[in-house]
């Protein structure tokens, strides 16, 4: 017995020191250095435009399971519903040289690109979904994206747990050839659970980095200004790291 | 001529840490989705092949639940590990200590003495013959070193949705994500189960000497 609790206590004050080297300034710093490794290891390991696995038709699973945000709580987003999304907008600003204020109807209108993908969810299970949608590239593209831009920061229209969603990526990510604007799910628009009527794919990261009811998509230099500084809503408010391509 | 290579002490302890840290932030990550599926895709109960049992506070790494924070520790100690590994067998490939004393001879194999080593073990009789490691021992240190720990990287890697567009091979060699994901869980556990035989096996056989000989090195 003894033995067992002087175990139990070696690996208690294992633990301990596990949470004081992570509260402390420097340990989270080599955490986020980490996290920053692996970012560039995969960027050196793989070309920036290189894909992810694109499956067959006949792999797409049964159901494509919502998490998160199921819905969006507000009147607006209930008369959108009834509406069709007929009125829906994206806007596109920024630093950009000409803002966008797009409709459904806009969105479908330019070239569509359409990927059979696995979808991770950072808590670990996957689905595979058939998504279409334009290129993120060609909306940036035709707003006349700045020089200056260094990240696209995604507004949407829910709130969890009493915030705004939202979400950023790098310009790697964002001008990635799987990176669309999806309004599509297996053919069909988005059930409202997976993001109706708009969701980012950001194919090569993991499902929080795909933000759902999509509102605006916004260029910016610097993540400090926008939310809490960390680059959306999980990483401000639950400390996830902002790359989740691991 | 010391019994333990520097490479090897220095490695071992490394490691040992390494692999406390991954395990129970491993866990704790378990703790996030207790189903594993095989696969390439998989999300609810009724297509798991195992539900996991939830891992207790005492167990994880931290000792509350946050995914975020484990995640933070695994990401971390998966650089160690992994160039730790590396280190390792280039040290032990240099410096002879595989072709010396893992390095299994035919003669090694065959059933009878098989048999006997099995015998011995199982009376607690450690002596060696000639050669520093019995068949059991370099089975066991080979399986570890070239099955275990570096299928804990490589099914590591491909549950990376980041890695994947690198190295799409490695997702298809595990037969898919949630396959990747299950051996990595399975090869955990069996690494645990190594490093409890390991520890009881030390503790059975002086103790004492053989950590003060994994620290200073000890005599040949």
């Amino acid at each position: 017995m003894k033995r067992r609790a002087l175990l139990a206590g070696l690996g208690a004050m294992f633990v301990g020191a596990c949470s004081k080297v992570a509260n402390s300034t420097a340990g989270s710093s080599l955490l986020s250095a980490a996290e920053d490794w692996h970012r560039k290891a995969h960027r050196a390991l793989s070309n920036r435009t290189a894909l992810v696995r694109e499956y067959a038709k006949s792999a797409i699973s049964p159901d494509f399971r919502g998490n998160g945000s199921l819905s969006v709580d507000t009147d607006a987003y209930r008369r959108h519903v009834v509406e069709g999304f007929k009125n829906w907008r994206l806007e596109v600003g920024g630093l950009v040289a000409n803002p966008l204020s797009l409709s459904l109807e806009d969105l479908r209108a330019l070239p569509q690109r359409t990927q059979i993908t696995r979808h991770d969810c950072v808590e670990g299970w996957s689905a595979i979904g058939e998504w279409t949608g334009p290129q993120l590239s060609a909306v940036l593209e035709a707003a006349g994206i700045s020089e200056d831009a260094n990240f696209i920061v995604f507004r949407c229209a829910d709130t969890l747990g009493g915030h705004k969603y939202y979400e950023s990526v790098d310009m790697v990510d964002a001008m990635h050839p799987q990176t669309i604007i999806a309004h599509l799910l297996n053919g069909e628009s988005l059930p409202i659970k997976n993001g109706a009527p708009l969701r980012m794919r950001i194919e090569r990261q993991l499902g929080y980095k795909h933000p759902k009811y999509l509102t605006a998509i916004e260029a910016v230099a610097s993540l400090d200004e926008i939310g809490l500084g960390q680059g959306g809503y999980w990483e401000d408010h639950h400390g996830y790291q902002w790359y989740a391509g691991i | 001529m010391k019994r333990h290579f520097l490479s090897t002490r220095l490695w071992h302890w490394l490691n040992l840490v390494c692999l406390i840290v991954l395990f129970m932030s491993g866990l704790n990550i378990s703790n996030a989705h207790r189903y594993l599926y095989w696969g390439d895709w998989g999300f609810s109960p009724e297509q798991a092949w195992l539900a996991v049992p939830r891992f207790p506070g005492w167990a994880t790494i931290p000792d509350y639940y946050s995914l975020a924070a484990a995640r933070d520790w695994h990401i971390l100690m998966a650089w160690p590990f992994a160039f730790g590994l590396l280190f390792m067998w280039a040290a032990m490939l240099v410096n002879r200590h595989f072709w010396r004393d893992l390095r299994t001879s035919p003669r090694e194999w065959r059933p009878q003495s098989i048999r006997s080593d099995i015998a011995r073990h199982l009376k607690l009789d450690f002596r060696h013959g000639p050669g520093k490691y019995n068949f059991l021992q370099k089975a066991a240190y080979g399986v570890v070193y070239a099955v275990l720990l570096p299928g804990m990287i490589f099914s590591g890697l491909a549950i990376s949705p980041g890695f994947e567009s690198a190295a799409p091979w490695l997702v298809d060699a595990f037969g898919g994500r949630q396959s990747a994901r299950s051996v990595h869980f399975i090869l955990a556990w069996a690494i645990f189960a190594f490093l409890v035989v390991h520890i009881a096996l030390v503790l059975l056989s002086d103790p004492v000497r053989q950590i003060r000989d994994m620290i200073t090195g000890g005599k040949a």
